[in-house]
């Protein structure tokens, strides 16, 4: 076991989220729920980070950011997608403004669903995010401080590095989730046209 | 005179647990001018309404913010009740506005601990926190959710809460009375907590008249507006309401203010318990909105006044769904008052308006 799962530090950004979820996940580092206990540090920079939480759906003003934080932060790093909306897209998934899930920007390790996300929850998805971090520290190792493999992104993005520097690989992103988003619109449209007749 | 400069500021950062993005123009230490870009947790809700059943919608409208969630949905509710000619039952009107307090003592807890934690007294906000958590037991024990409370519908509330609840209620109130006035004797009478927030973000009372700003963030200003003034929904059957007021218009006049708002809504909280009357909680809603009818109405939300409008085109579907929130109103007050101030104060700027902007873009 290494230090770093014994103390590992997180990262919160809200994309789209309603503050529900956010709320709850700030309830997690104060008295009652307390995860400083185990070590669990808030921080506000990236490169300080080893968990990454997000909540809310990705949008298309917030992809950009959040893919520039991931970039950021230093290998090896877990992403959990708290809450359902960052699961899913949620409620909001038919909003004209919504590209989907977390995962539609970065790549996600650990899925903590709830509407809002209770902070029983955010607290096991942490500590299983902290047997991921160890099996990709241990990998990292292993390889002399080379990555294994590249990270891929969950929408067929090679490395996370490059992510940031030209537009075009951000268009790309953009193009497969709005066709996502699209393609179950008119699915959803459909059902719903059928419900109404 | 300096070097202009220009520091961005957000989405991602330390003090804001919500993304905004601020261009600060500074001139060395010196902010000349603030230039805020939201967008970031648009998702596009308004839209939504015409998707989803008007009843259905009731749980969207909740999800507009988590913070003042029990204020969109009974915003949401007493719109389409105005717009459909629905008489909600007294009892649910009085269990909304105990919700609605409660809440709003939850928010103020909220920001008092995000405050403490802006000017690095990590103990106060932590037992801000603390103390928050009795309200959201209340809420979990009443309707079963922490933040989204799901408890409102068109036509009154979901659930009751029981006689025995409403006293339990009151003696956790009762409790956290106690151990609030200790905080707030931190708040409003420690002098480093002083040092620290007065003269900070000054905004006087012709600056906030002119700027439209609302809530918390006018009534320190010394403007005395308060929509639970005019007795919508069960404010009517209070002895007494007088809004808290003062005259500071700085950082310090702005806690006061919700701080002592908290007391308030437990005291409204206590007086409504006292008087509930014993009806139905809720009347089914008959039929869809008329075709071209519109309803608009007014709400006090924590962070100031919110207003809705609906419009029926005779489906279930409503036409059209409008909101304006406490912060939109207020962001004109916020970038006036980071105008000419110091670069260490900004945080603290920003978070005393006490800005909602998964509210503001829904």
């Amino acid at each position: 076991m290494s230090s770093t799962i014994k103390s590992p530090w997180l990262i919160h950004y809200d994309a789209s989220s309603c503050n529900g979820c956010d709320i709850e996940v700030l309830a997690c580092l104060t008295p009652l729920y307390d995860v400083e206990r185990f070590g669990i540090i808030n921080t506000g920079n990236p490169k300080h980070a080893d968990i990454f939480l997000v909540t809310g759906s990705v949008n298309e003003r917030n992809i950009g950011v959040l893919q520039q934080i991931y970039s950021q932060m230093l290998e090896p790093k877990v992403v959990i997608a708290c809450g359902i909306c960052a699961c899913s897209g949620g409620v909001f998934r038919d909003c004209y403004n919504n590209l989907g899930g977390v995962d539609v920007a970065i790549p996600v390790d650990i899925y903590a669903p709830g509407c809002a996300v209770r902070p029983q929850a955010i607290i096991d998805a942490v500590v299983a995010g902290l047997g991921v971090l160890e099996e990709k520290r241990a990998a990292f190792a292993a390889t002399g401080g080379k990555l294994a493999e590249k990270p891929v992104l969950a929408s067929g993005l090679s490395s996370a590095n490059k992510i940031v520097d030209g537009v075009s690989v951000r268009d790309a992103a953009f193009t497969k989730a709005r066709e996502a988003s699209k393609a179950l619109a008119s699915v959803t449209d459909r059902q719903e046209g059928a419900n109404n007749d | 005179m300096g070097k202009r400069t220009v520091i961005p500021f957000g989405p991602q950062h330390p003090v804001l647990p919500e993304p905004v993005h601020l261009d600060l123009v500074v001139e060395d230490e010196k902010v000349v001018e603030a230039i805020p870009q939201i967008g970031f947790v648009h998702r596009g809700l308004e839209k939504l309404v015409e998707k989803r059943d008007f009843q259905v919608y009731v749980s969207i409208t909740e999800r507009i913010c988590g913070i003042c969630s029990f204020g969109h949905s009974l915003g949401y509710s007493q719109t389409v009740e105005a717009l459909m000619g629905i008489e909600v039952p007294r009892r649910a009107e009085f269990l909304r506005v105990i919700w609605h307090e409660l809440s709003r003592v939850h928010s103020h807890l909220l920001w008092l601990g995000l405050l403490a934690d802006a000017f690095g007294f990590e103990n106060l906000f932590m037992q801000c926190w603390r103390l928050r958590e009795r309200i959201l037991d209340i809420f979990e024990k009443t309707t079963g959710g922490r933040v989204i409370l799901s408890a409102c519908c068109v036509g009154g509330v979901y659930q009751d809460i029981s006689d025995e609840d409403l006293r339990g209620i009151i003696l956790v109130l009762d409790g956290m009375k106690s151990e609030y006035n200790e905080l707030l004797k931190v708040f409003l009478g420690d002098r480093s907590v002083k040092s620290r927030l007065c003269d900070v973000g000054y905004l006087s009372k012709q600056q906030a008249t002119e700027l439209c700003v609302v809530g918390p963030f006018a009534r320190a200003s010394g403007i005395t507006e308060d929509i639970r003034n005019y007795g919508y929904g069960a404010y009517g059957a209070l002895a007494a309401f007088e809004p808290v007021v003062s005259e500071a218009g700085d950082g310090y006049g702005r806690s006061e203010v919700r701080a002592l708002e908290v007391l308030q809504s437990m005291d409204i909280v206590k007086e409504l318990v006292e008087k509930i009357p014993d009806t139905p909680v809720n009347v089914a809603p008959k039929g869809s909105p008329a075709a071209g009818s519109f309803a608009v109405s007014r709400l006090e939300q924590p962070r100031g006044e919110c207003f809705y409008y609906a419009k029926g085109n005779g489906t279930k579907f409503l036409d059209r769904f409008r909101i304006r929130t406490p912060t939109s109103q207020n962001i004109g007050g916020m970038t006036t008052t980071l105008q000419g101030c110091d670069l260490q104060d900004v945080p603290l700027n920003v978070l005393t308006i006490d800005p909602c902007i998964s509210c503001t873009e829904r």
